[in-house]
Protein backbone atom coordinates (compact mmCIF):
# COMPACT_ATOMS: atom_id res chain seq x y z
CA UNK A 1 0.00 0.00 0.00
CA UNK A 2 2.77 2.32 1.00
CA UNK A 3 4.63 1.46 -2.18
CA UNK A 4 1.61 2.41 -4.28
CA UNK A 5 1.23 5.67 -2.41
CA UNK A 6 4.87 6.54 -2.92
CA UNK A 7 4.82 5.79 -6.64
CA UNK A 8 1.30 6.89 -7.49
CA UNK A 9 2.43 9.60 -9.92
CA UNK A 10 4.71 7.23 -11.80
CA UNK A 11 1.91 4.64 -12.02
CA UNK A 12 -0.57 7.18 -13.37
CA UNK A 13 2.08 8.47 -15.77
CA UNK A 14 2.76 5.00 -17.15
CA UNK A 15 -0.99 4.37 -17.54
CA UNK A 16 -1.26 7.57 -19.60
CA UNK A 17 1.70 6.43 -21.69
CA UNK A 18 -0.03 3.08 -22.29
CA UNK A 19 -3.17 4.94 -23.36
CA UNK A 20 -1.11 6.85 -25.93
CA UNK A 21 0.01 3.56 -27.44
CA UNK A 22 -3.43 1.88 -27.68
CA UNK A 23 -4.19 2.89 -31.28
CA UNK A 24 -0.62 2.08 -32.31
CA UNK A 25 -1.11 -1.48 -31.02
CA UNK A 26 -4.29 -1.71 -33.09
CA UNK A 27 -2.46 -0.49 -36.20
CA UNK A 28 0.36 -3.00 -35.66
CA UNK A 29 -2.06 -5.88 -35.01
CA UNK A 30 -4.07 -5.09 -38.12
CA UNK A 31 -0.92 -5.02 -40.21
CA UNK A 32 -0.69 -8.81 -39.68
CA UNK A 33 -4.34 -9.32 -40.51
CA UNK A 34 -5.83 -10.96 -43.56
CA UNK A 35 -9.42 -9.78 -43.46
CA UNK A 36 -12.27 -11.76 -44.98
CA UNK A 37 -13.93 -8.60 -46.15
CA UNK A 38 -12.29 -5.28 -46.84
CA UNK A 39 -14.84 -3.35 -44.86
CA UNK A 40 -14.34 -4.77 -41.39
CA UNK A 41 -11.75 -4.18 -38.72
CA UNK A 42 -12.07 -7.64 -37.15
CA UNK A 43 -8.95 -9.74 -36.89
CA UNK A 44 -9.52 -12.78 -39.11
CA UNK A 45 -6.29 -14.52 -40.01
CA UNK A 46 -2.61 -14.02 -39.26
CA UNK A 47 -0.42 -13.22 -42.25
CA UNK A 48 2.94 -11.69 -43.14
CA UNK A 49 1.75 -10.76 -46.62
CA UNK A 50 1.17 -7.10 -45.86
CA UNK A 51 4.77 -6.74 -44.78
CA UNK A 52 6.27 -8.84 -47.57
CA UNK A 53 4.33 -7.19 -50.37
CA UNK A 54 3.46 -3.73 -49.13
CA UNK A 55 2.66 -2.38 -52.58
CA UNK A 56 0.29 -5.09 -53.75
CA UNK A 57 -3.43 -4.70 -53.23
CA UNK A 58 -3.73 -0.96 -53.04
CA UNK A 59 -2.08 0.16 -56.26
CA UNK A 60 -2.15 3.87 -55.62
CA UNK A 61 -0.51 3.66 -52.22
CA UNK A 62 3.18 3.35 -52.99
CA UNK A 63 3.20 6.30 -55.43
CA UNK A 64 1.41 8.33 -52.74
CA UNK A 65 4.08 7.42 -50.19
CA UNK A 66 6.75 8.45 -52.71
CA UNK A 67 5.07 11.83 -53.25
CA UNK A 68 4.91 12.38 -49.49
CA UNK A 69 8.56 11.42 -49.02
CA UNK A 70 9.63 13.76 -51.81
CA UNK A 71 7.61 16.69 -50.48
CA UNK A 72 8.72 15.90 -46.93
CA UNK A 73 12.41 15.91 -47.86
CA UNK A 74 12.40 19.03 -50.02
CA UNK A 75 10.28 21.06 -47.62
CA UNK A 76 12.44 19.93 -44.69
CA UNK A 77 15.59 21.11 -46.44
CA UNK A 78 13.98 24.41 -47.44
CA UNK A 79 12.41 25.16 -44.08
CA UNK A 80 15.51 24.11 -42.12
CA UNK A 81 17.84 26.40 -44.07
CA UNK A 82 15.53 29.42 -44.05
CA UNK A 83 14.59 28.85 -40.39
CA UNK A 84 18.15 28.40 -39.13
CA UNK A 85 19.23 31.67 -40.75
CA UNK A 86 16.28 33.46 -39.18
CA UNK A 87 16.90 31.97 -35.74
CA UNK A 88 20.57 32.99 -35.89
CA UNK A 89 19.70 36.57 -36.85
CA UNK A 90 17.10 36.84 -34.08
CA UNK A 91 19.33 35.46 -31.33
CA UNK A 92 22.71 36.94 -32.20
CA UNK A 93 21.98 40.44 -33.50
CA UNK A 94 20.28 43.51 -32.18
CA UNK A 95 18.32 45.32 -34.89
CA UNK A 96 15.20 47.32 -35.61
CA UNK A 97 12.08 45.36 -36.46
CA UNK A 98 12.91 42.31 -34.36
CA UNK A 99 9.49 42.44 -32.74
CA UNK A 100 7.78 42.44 -36.12
CA UNK A 101 9.87 39.47 -37.24
CA UNK A 102 8.95 37.55 -34.09
CA UNK A 103 5.28 38.31 -34.60
CA UNK A 104 5.46 37.21 -38.23
CA UNK A 105 6.89 33.89 -37.05
CA UNK A 106 4.39 33.45 -34.22
CA UNK A 107 1.23 34.06 -36.25
CA UNK A 108 1.38 30.97 -38.50
CA UNK A 109 1.75 28.81 -35.38
CA UNK A 110 -1.28 30.50 -33.83
CA UNK A 111 -3.44 29.99 -36.92
CA UNK A 112 -5.56 26.87 -37.25
CA UNK A 113 -4.69 24.72 -40.25
CA UNK A 114 -8.02 25.30 -41.98
CA UNK A 115 -7.26 29.01 -42.08
CA UNK A 116 -3.71 28.51 -43.40
CA UNK A 117 -4.90 26.06 -46.03
CA UNK A 118 -7.96 27.94 -47.18
CA UNK A 119 -6.21 31.32 -47.37
CA UNK A 120 -3.47 29.84 -49.55
CA UNK A 121 -6.14 28.27 -51.73
CA UNK A 122 -7.79 31.67 -52.33
CA UNK A 123 -4.37 33.10 -53.26
CA UNK A 124 -3.52 30.33 -55.72
CA UNK A 125 -6.99 30.44 -57.25
CA UNK A 126 -7.01 34.21 -57.74
CA UNK A 127 -3.48 34.08 -59.19
CA UNK A 128 -4.57 31.17 -61.43
CA UNK A 129 -1.60 29.19 -60.16
CA UNK A 130 -2.19 25.48 -60.90
CA UNK A 131 -2.66 23.38 -57.74
CA UNK A 132 -0.42 20.35 -57.30
CA UNK A 133 3.05 19.29 -56.18
CA UNK A 134 4.48 22.83 -56.09
CA UNK A 135 1.61 24.40 -54.17
CA UNK A 136 1.84 21.63 -51.55
CA UNK A 137 5.57 22.25 -51.26
CA UNK A 138 5.11 26.01 -50.87
CA UNK A 139 2.53 25.46 -48.12
CA UNK A 140 4.63 22.91 -46.25
CA UNK A 141 7.75 25.09 -46.18
CA UNK A 142 5.55 27.94 -44.89
CA UNK A 143 4.08 26.08 -41.91
CA UNK A 144 7.31 24.22 -41.02
CA UNK A 145 9.38 27.42 -40.94
CA UNK A 146 8.14 28.76 -37.58
CA UNK A 147 8.69 25.42 -35.88
CA UNK A 148 12.27 25.28 -37.16
CA UNK A 149 12.96 28.79 -35.86
CA UNK A 150 11.54 27.98 -32.40
CA UNK A 151 13.59 24.76 -32.13
CA UNK A 152 16.88 26.28 -33.32
CA UNK A 153 16.37 29.38 -31.16
CA UNK A 154 16.00 27.19 -28.08
CA UNK A 155 19.32 25.49 -28.86
CA UNK A 156 21.06 28.86 -29.47
CA UNK A 157 19.73 30.16 -26.17
CA UNK A 158 21.36 27.24 -24.36
CA UNK A 159 24.77 27.79 -26.00
CA UNK A 160 27.54 29.59 -24.20
CA UNK A 161 28.13 32.82 -26.19
CA UNK A 162 31.64 33.04 -24.76
CA UNK A 163 32.76 30.25 -27.10
CA UNK A 164 31.93 32.46 -30.06
CA UNK A 165 33.54 35.46 -28.41
CA UNK A 166 36.69 33.43 -27.83
CA UNK A 167 36.87 32.55 -31.52
CA UNK A 168 36.46 36.22 -32.43
CA UNK A 169 39.18 37.16 -29.95
CA UNK A 170 41.44 34.72 -31.74
CA UNK A 171 40.91 36.69 -34.97
CA UNK A 172 38.31 34.44 -36.60
CA UNK A 173 35.98 36.54 -38.72
CA UNK A 174 32.21 36.27 -38.49
CA UNK A 175 31.87 33.63 -41.18
CA UNK A 176 34.71 31.49 -39.77
CA UNK A 177 33.21 31.71 -36.30
CA UNK A 178 29.82 30.64 -37.60
CA UNK A 179 31.23 27.81 -39.71
CA UNK A 180 33.73 26.38 -37.18
CA UNK A 181 32.11 27.11 -33.81
CA UNK A 182 28.41 27.97 -34.03
CA UNK A 183 27.31 25.48 -36.67
CA UNK A 184 28.83 22.35 -35.08
CA UNK A 185 27.43 23.30 -31.66
CA UNK A 186 24.07 24.03 -33.24
CA UNK A 187 23.90 20.72 -35.16
CA UNK A 188 21.73 18.76 -32.69
CA UNK A 189 19.20 21.61 -32.65
CA UNK A 190 19.15 21.75 -36.44
CA UNK A 191 18.76 17.96 -36.60
CA UNK A 192 15.74 17.93 -34.30
CA UNK A 193 14.24 20.86 -36.21
CA UNK A 194 14.63 18.91 -39.45
CA UNK A 195 13.07 15.79 -37.93
CA UNK A 196 10.15 17.86 -36.66
CA UNK A 197 9.67 19.48 -40.10
CA UNK A 198 9.70 16.15 -41.83
CA UNK A 199 7.11 14.62 -39.54
CA UNK A 200 4.90 17.73 -39.79
CA UNK A 201 5.08 17.66 -43.57
CA UNK A 202 4.73 13.89 -43.99
CA UNK A 203 1.67 13.73 -41.74
CA UNK A 204 -0.13 16.87 -42.86
CA UNK A 205 -3.62 16.45 -44.16
CA UNK A 206 -5.66 19.63 -43.68
CA UNK A 207 -3.42 22.20 -45.41
CA UNK A 208 -2.52 19.71 -48.13
CA UNK A 209 -6.15 18.85 -48.80
CA UNK A 210 -6.85 22.47 -49.72
CA UNK A 211 -3.87 22.90 -52.02
CA UNK A 212 -3.23 19.52 -53.61
CA UNK A 213 -5.26 19.70 -56.82
CA UNK A 214 -5.05 16.17 -58.16
CA UNK A 215 -1.76 15.25 -56.44
CA UNK A 216 -2.24 12.49 -53.86
CA UNK A 217 0.00 12.41 -50.79
CA UNK A 218 0.03 9.52 -48.33
CA UNK A 219 -2.38 11.10 -45.79
CA UNK A 220 -4.73 11.96 -48.65
CA UNK A 221 -4.59 8.37 -49.85
CA UNK A 222 -5.44 7.12 -46.36
CA UNK A 223 -8.32 9.59 -46.17
CA UNK A 224 -9.61 8.45 -49.54
CA UNK A 225 -9.50 4.80 -48.54
CA UNK A 226 -11.13 5.59 -45.20
CA UNK A 227 -14.17 6.87 -47.06
CA UNK A 228 -14.46 3.45 -48.71
CA UNK A 229 -13.29 1.20 -45.83
CA UNK A 230 -9.61 0.50 -45.13
CA UNK A 231 -7.46 -1.68 -47.31
CA UNK A 232 -5.24 -3.37 -44.79
CA UNK A 233 -2.05 -2.89 -46.77
CA UNK A 234 -2.10 0.80 -46.03
CA UNK A 235 -1.64 -0.07 -42.42
CA UNK A 236 1.14 -2.56 -43.04
CA UNK A 237 3.36 -0.13 -44.83
CA UNK A 238 2.53 2.73 -42.52
CA UNK A 239 3.87 0.68 -39.65
CA UNK A 240 6.93 0.03 -41.73
CA UNK A 241 7.52 3.75 -41.96
CA UNK A 242 7.19 4.12 -38.20
CA UNK A 243 9.72 1.37 -37.69
CA UNK A 244 12.04 3.26 -40.01
CA UNK A 245 11.52 6.46 -38.07
CA UNK A 246 12.24 4.75 -34.77
CA UNK A 247 15.45 3.30 -36.15
CA UNK A 248 16.58 6.73 -37.34
CA UNK A 249 15.72 8.20 -33.96
CA UNK A 250 17.56 5.43 -32.17
CA UNK A 251 20.61 6.07 -34.32
CA UNK A 252 20.60 9.75 -33.48
CA UNK A 253 20.26 9.10 -29.78
CA UNK A 254 22.93 6.40 -29.90
CA UNK A 255 25.31 8.72 -31.72
CA UNK A 256 24.74 11.42 -29.14
CA UNK A 257 25.40 8.98 -26.30
CA UNK A 258 28.68 7.86 -27.89
CA UNK A 259 29.69 11.47 -28.34
CA UNK A 260 28.87 12.19 -24.72
CA UNK A 261 30.97 9.23 -23.64
CA UNK A 262 33.89 10.30 -25.81
CA UNK A 263 33.79 13.85 -24.52
CA UNK B 1 27.15 37.58 -27.91
CA UNK B 2 25.12 40.35 -29.41
CA UNK B 3 26.74 41.87 -32.41
CA UNK B 4 26.63 45.64 -32.34
CA UNK B 5 29.23 46.37 -34.99
CA UNK B 6 27.60 49.29 -36.80
CA UNK B 7 29.36 48.73 -40.13
CA UNK B 8 27.47 45.45 -40.57
CA UNK B 9 23.97 46.55 -39.82
CA UNK B 10 22.61 44.81 -42.89
CA UNK B 11 23.75 41.30 -41.87
CA UNK B 12 20.71 40.35 -39.73
CA UNK B 13 18.34 41.67 -42.40
CA UNK B 14 20.10 39.59 -45.02
CA UNK B 15 19.77 36.48 -42.85
CA UNK B 16 16.10 37.16 -42.18
CA UNK B 17 15.15 38.15 -45.72
CA UNK B 18 14.54 34.76 -47.41
CA UNK B 19 12.38 33.34 -44.62
CA UNK B 20 10.54 36.60 -44.01
CA UNK B 21 9.86 36.93 -47.72
CA UNK B 22 8.44 33.41 -47.81
CA UNK B 23 6.11 34.16 -44.91
CA UNK B 24 5.09 37.50 -46.41
CA UNK B 25 4.27 35.86 -49.75
CA UNK B 26 2.64 32.68 -48.54
CA UNK B 27 1.20 33.60 -45.15
CA UNK B 28 0.43 37.34 -45.10
CA UNK B 29 -0.64 37.77 -48.74
CA UNK B 30 -3.05 34.81 -48.50
CA UNK B 31 -4.55 36.35 -45.35
CA UNK B 32 -5.25 39.59 -47.22
CA UNK B 33 -6.57 37.58 -50.10
CA UNK B 34 -8.84 35.66 -47.76
CA UNK B 35 -10.11 38.95 -46.39
CA UNK B 36 -10.77 40.22 -49.91
CA UNK B 37 -12.50 37.00 -50.95
CA UNK B 38 -14.80 37.25 -47.95
CA UNK B 39 -16.11 40.56 -49.36
CA UNK B 40 -16.91 39.28 -52.86
CA UNK B 41 -20.43 39.23 -54.19
CA UNK B 42 -21.70 35.77 -53.20
CA UNK B 43 -23.75 35.40 -56.40
CA UNK B 44 -20.60 34.67 -58.46
CA UNK B 45 -18.95 31.28 -58.82
CA UNK B 46 -15.48 29.89 -59.60
CA UNK B 47 -16.41 29.48 -63.27
CA UNK B 48 -18.05 32.85 -63.86
CA UNK B 49 -15.70 34.74 -61.56
CA UNK B 50 -16.52 36.91 -58.57
CA UNK B 51 -17.33 40.59 -58.42
CA UNK B 52 -15.68 42.60 -55.65
CA UNK B 53 -18.35 44.79 -54.14
CA UNK B 54 -17.46 44.91 -50.46
CA UNK B 55 -20.33 42.63 -49.54
CA UNK B 56 -20.02 42.75 -45.72
CA UNK B 57 -23.28 40.81 -45.55
CA UNK B 58 -21.27 37.63 -46.09
CA UNK B 59 -20.21 37.83 -42.48
CA UNK B 60 -23.72 38.26 -41.17
CA UNK B 61 -24.91 35.39 -43.35
CA UNK B 62 -22.05 33.11 -42.29
CA UNK B 63 -22.51 33.85 -38.61
CA UNK B 64 -26.28 33.62 -38.78
CA UNK B 65 -26.20 30.24 -40.43
CA UNK B 66 -23.23 28.62 -38.73
CA UNK B 67 -23.02 30.05 -35.21
CA UNK B 68 -23.96 26.67 -33.66
CA UNK B 69 -20.95 25.03 -35.32
CA UNK B 70 -18.72 27.87 -34.12
CA UNK B 71 -19.95 27.46 -30.60
CA UNK B 72 -19.59 23.68 -30.76
CA UNK B 73 -16.01 23.90 -32.05
CA UNK B 74 -14.92 26.12 -29.21
CA UNK B 75 -16.78 24.02 -26.64
CA UNK B 76 -15.29 20.75 -27.91
CA UNK B 77 -11.81 22.30 -28.09
CA UNK B 78 -12.10 23.73 -24.57
CA UNK B 79 -13.22 20.41 -23.06
CA UNK B 80 -10.51 18.52 -24.93
CA UNK B 81 -7.89 21.04 -23.72
CA UNK B 82 -8.91 20.68 -20.07
CA UNK B 83 -8.99 16.88 -20.34
CA UNK B 84 -5.58 16.83 -22.04
CA UNK B 85 -4.16 19.03 -19.26
CA UNK B 86 -5.50 16.67 -16.57
CA UNK B 87 -4.17 13.59 -18.36
CA UNK B 88 -0.82 15.02 -19.47
CA UNK B 89 0.17 16.67 -16.19
CA UNK B 90 0.89 13.47 -14.20
CA UNK B 91 2.79 12.04 -17.16
CA UNK B 92 4.92 15.15 -17.62
CA UNK B 93 5.46 15.35 -13.85
CA UNK B 94 6.51 11.71 -13.60
CA UNK B 95 8.98 12.05 -16.49
CA UNK B 96 10.42 15.37 -15.34
CA UNK B 97 10.77 14.73 -11.62
CA UNK B 98 10.41 11.03 -10.87
CA UNK B 99 11.97 9.06 -13.69
CA UNK B 100 15.70 9.39 -12.93
CA UNK B 101 17.79 7.46 -15.46
CA UNK B 102 14.69 6.46 -17.48
CA UNK B 103 13.96 10.05 -18.49
CA UNK B 104 15.25 9.91 -22.07
CA UNK B 105 13.60 6.58 -22.83
CA UNK B 106 10.25 7.77 -21.48
CA UNK B 107 10.51 10.95 -23.55
CA UNK B 108 11.12 8.96 -26.72
CA UNK B 109 8.11 6.79 -25.82
CA UNK B 110 5.93 9.89 -25.51
CA UNK B 111 6.85 10.96 -29.04
CA UNK B 112 6.95 7.46 -30.59
CA UNK B 113 3.18 6.96 -31.15
CA UNK B 114 3.17 10.14 -33.18
CA UNK B 115 5.34 8.67 -35.85
CA UNK B 116 2.31 6.67 -36.89
CA UNK B 117 0.15 8.71 -39.18
CA UNK B 118 -2.37 10.96 -37.43
CA UNK B 119 -5.11 9.62 -39.70
CA UNK B 120 -4.27 5.97 -39.05
CA UNK B 121 -4.39 6.46 -35.29
CA UNK B 122 -7.74 8.20 -35.58
CA UNK B 123 -9.00 5.35 -37.75
CA UNK B 124 -7.78 2.86 -35.13
CA UNK B 125 -10.02 4.64 -32.61
CA UNK B 126 -12.99 4.26 -34.94
CA UNK B 127 -12.25 0.53 -34.88
CA UNK B 128 -11.92 0.46 -31.08
CA UNK B 129 -15.07 2.48 -30.46
CA UNK B 130 -17.10 1.05 -33.36
CA UNK B 131 -20.52 -0.51 -32.85
CA UNK B 132 -19.20 -4.08 -33.02
CA UNK B 133 -16.08 -3.57 -30.94
CA UNK B 134 -15.59 -5.59 -27.76
CA UNK B 135 -15.20 -2.37 -25.76
CA UNK B 136 -18.68 -1.20 -26.70
CA UNK B 137 -20.14 -4.68 -26.07
CA UNK B 138 -18.48 -4.70 -22.66
CA UNK B 139 -19.99 -1.32 -21.77
CA UNK B 140 -23.38 -2.61 -22.88
CA UNK B 141 -22.98 -5.77 -20.79
CA UNK B 142 -22.26 -3.86 -17.61
CA UNK B 143 -25.11 -1.46 -18.47
CA UNK B 144 -23.08 1.70 -18.68
CA UNK B 145 -24.34 1.95 -22.24
CA UNK B 146 -27.94 0.99 -23.00
CA UNK B 147 -28.63 -1.96 -25.30
CA UNK B 148 -27.79 -0.77 -28.81
CA UNK B 149 -26.16 2.38 -27.44
CA UNK B 150 -23.30 3.83 -29.43
CA UNK B 151 -20.04 5.62 -28.79
CA UNK B 152 -19.08 6.24 -32.39
CA UNK B 153 -20.94 9.18 -33.93
CA UNK B 154 -21.43 10.88 -30.55
CA UNK B 155 -19.86 14.12 -29.28
CA UNK B 156 -18.12 11.98 -26.65
CA UNK B 157 -16.16 10.11 -29.32
CA UNK B 158 -15.10 13.34 -31.05
CA UNK B 159 -13.96 15.05 -27.84
CA UNK B 160 -12.16 11.92 -26.67
CA UNK B 161 -10.24 11.65 -29.91
CA UNK B 162 -9.41 15.37 -30.01
CA UNK B 163 -7.98 14.94 -26.51
CA UNK B 164 -5.96 11.94 -27.60
CA UNK B 165 -4.59 13.48 -30.77
CA UNK B 166 -3.27 16.66 -29.18
CA UNK B 167 -1.87 15.04 -26.03
CA UNK B 168 1.83 15.39 -26.98
CA UNK B 169 1.31 19.12 -27.67
CA UNK B 170 0.28 19.35 -24.02
CA UNK B 171 2.82 16.94 -22.57
CA UNK B 172 6.01 18.37 -24.08
CA UNK B 173 5.63 22.03 -22.95
CA UNK B 174 4.56 20.81 -19.50
CA UNK B 175 7.61 18.58 -19.34
CA UNK B 176 9.92 21.43 -20.39
CA UNK B 177 8.74 23.73 -17.62
CA UNK B 178 8.51 20.98 -14.97
CA UNK B 179 12.04 19.87 -15.75
CA UNK B 180 13.30 23.28 -14.66
CA UNK B 181 11.71 22.91 -11.21
CA UNK B 182 14.40 22.28 -8.63
CA UNK B 183 13.35 19.18 -6.63
CA UNK B 184 14.91 20.76 -3.55
CA UNK B 185 12.13 23.35 -3.57
CA UNK B 186 9.59 20.55 -3.10
CA UNK B 187 11.69 19.09 -0.29
CA UNK B 188 11.94 22.51 1.30
CA UNK B 189 8.16 22.85 1.23
CA UNK B 190 7.91 19.45 2.94
CA UNK B 191 10.53 20.42 5.53
CA UNK B 192 8.46 23.47 6.34
CA UNK B 193 5.53 21.19 7.16
CA UNK B 194 3.51 21.74 4.02
CA UNK B 195 1.26 18.81 3.17
CA UNK B 196 2.13 17.19 -0.17
CA UNK B 197 -0.89 18.72 -1.89
CA UNK B 198 -0.08 22.20 -0.58
CA UNK B 199 3.50 21.79 -1.68
CA UNK B 200 2.28 21.01 -5.17
CA UNK B 201 -0.33 23.73 -5.21
CA UNK B 202 1.92 26.47 -3.86
CA UNK B 203 5.29 25.52 -5.33
CA UNK B 204 5.22 23.23 -8.35
CA UNK B 205 2.03 24.41 -10.05
CA UNK B 206 2.99 28.12 -10.14
CA UNK B 207 6.45 27.23 -11.45
CA UNK B 208 4.94 25.15 -14.25
CA UNK B 209 2.52 27.87 -15.38
CA UNK B 210 4.48 28.78 -18.55
CA UNK B 211 4.16 25.15 -19.61
CA UNK B 212 0.46 25.10 -18.80
CA UNK B 213 -0.15 28.24 -20.87
CA UNK B 214 1.93 27.02 -23.84
CA UNK B 215 0.38 23.55 -23.70
CA UNK B 216 -3.22 24.75 -23.52
CA UNK B 217 -2.64 27.10 -26.47
CA UNK B 218 -0.93 24.43 -28.55
CA UNK B 219 -3.88 22.12 -27.87
CA UNK B 220 -6.78 24.56 -28.11
CA UNK B 221 -5.82 26.28 -31.36
CA UNK B 222 -5.48 23.21 -33.59
CA UNK B 223 -8.38 21.45 -31.84
CA UNK B 224 -10.82 24.28 -32.55
CA UNK B 225 -9.98 24.26 -36.26
CA UNK B 226 -9.81 20.50 -36.64
CA UNK B 227 -12.30 18.60 -38.77
CA UNK B 228 -10.67 15.20 -39.12
CA UNK B 229 -11.90 13.88 -35.78
CA UNK B 230 -15.41 15.19 -36.31
CA UNK B 231 -15.47 13.67 -39.79
CA UNK B 232 -14.16 10.23 -38.88
CA UNK B 233 -15.69 9.75 -35.42
CA UNK B 234 -18.66 12.07 -35.50
CA UNK B 235 -22.20 11.63 -36.63
CA UNK B 236 -24.17 13.54 -39.22
CA UNK B 237 -25.81 16.17 -37.06
CA UNK B 238 -24.60 17.05 -33.60
CA UNK B 239 -20.83 16.79 -34.04
CA UNK B 240 -20.15 19.03 -37.06
CA UNK B 241 -17.40 21.52 -36.27
CA UNK B 242 -16.58 24.77 -38.02
CA UNK B 243 -13.63 23.12 -39.80
CA UNK B 244 -16.02 20.71 -41.52
CA UNK B 245 -18.19 23.61 -42.65
CA UNK B 246 -15.25 25.58 -44.04
CA UNK B 247 -13.78 22.54 -45.78
CA UNK B 248 -17.08 21.65 -47.45
CA UNK B 249 -17.89 25.23 -48.38
CA UNK B 250 -14.53 25.60 -50.16
CA UNK B 251 -14.00 22.20 -51.70
CA UNK B 252 -17.49 20.79 -52.27
CA UNK B 253 -19.88 23.69 -52.64
CA UNK B 254 -17.36 26.14 -54.06
CA UNK B 255 -19.02 28.94 -52.06
CA UNK B 256 -15.83 30.96 -51.71
CA UNK B 257 -17.12 34.24 -50.21
CA UNK B 258 -19.05 32.55 -47.38
CA UNK B 259 -16.24 30.09 -46.75
CA UNK B 260 -13.65 32.88 -46.65
CA UNK B 261 -15.82 34.86 -44.23
CA UNK B 262 -16.07 31.81 -41.95
CA UNK B 263 -12.34 31.21 -42.13
CA UNK B 264 -11.61 34.85 -41.32
CA UNK B 265 -14.04 34.81 -38.40
CA UNK B 266 -12.37 31.68 -37.00
CA UNK B 267 -8.96 33.33 -37.23
CA UNK B 268 -10.22 36.53 -35.60
CA UNK B 269 -11.97 34.65 -32.79
CA UNK B 270 -8.84 32.65 -32.04
CA UNK B 271 -6.55 35.68 -32.08
CA UNK B 272 -8.87 37.48 -29.64
CA UNK B 273 -9.21 34.45 -27.36
CA UNK B 274 -5.47 33.81 -27.34
CA UNK B 275 -4.58 37.46 -26.73
CA UNK B 276 -6.98 37.70 -23.78
CA UNK B 277 -5.81 34.42 -22.36
CA UNK B 278 -2.12 35.24 -22.61
CA UNK B 279 -2.72 38.62 -21.02
CA UNK B 280 -4.66 37.14 -18.10
CA UNK B 281 -2.14 34.35 -17.60
CA UNK B 282 0.55 37.02 -17.55
CA UNK B 283 3.06 35.21 -19.74
CA UNK B 284 4.31 37.21 -22.67
CA UNK B 285 7.30 34.94 -23.07
CA UNK B 286 5.62 32.84 -25.75
CA UNK B 287 6.69 34.78 -28.80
Amino acid sequence: MNWIRKNIIMIVGLLVLFYMFIPVFVVIALSFNEPKSRLTYTFDKFTFDNWLHPCSGAEAMCPAVMVSLKIGLISTIGATILGTLMAYALMRYRFRGKGVANLLLFLPMASPEVVLGSSLLTLFVSASFPLGFWTILIAHIMFCLSFVVVTVKARLAGMDPRLEQAAMDLYANEWQTFRRITLPLLAPGIASAALLSFSLSFDDFIVTNFNSGSTVTFPMFVWGSAQRGIPVNVIGSAVFLIALAIVVLGQIIGARKRKALAA
Amino acid sequence: MTNTDTSKKWVPYLLLAPGALWLALFFLTPMFNLGATSLYDPSGSLETGYVMNGHVGNYADALGEYWPQFLRSFTFAAIATVLALIIAYPLAYAIALKSGQWKNILLVLVIAPFFTSFLLRTLAWTALLGDNSSFVHFLQDIHILPEGGRILATPFAVVMCLTYNFLPFMTLPLFTSLEKVDPRLIEAAGDLYSKPFNGFHRVVLPLSMPGVVAGTLLTFIPASGDYINAQLLGGIKNTTMIGNVIDRAFLERGAYPTAAALSFLLMAAIVILVATYVKRAGTDELV
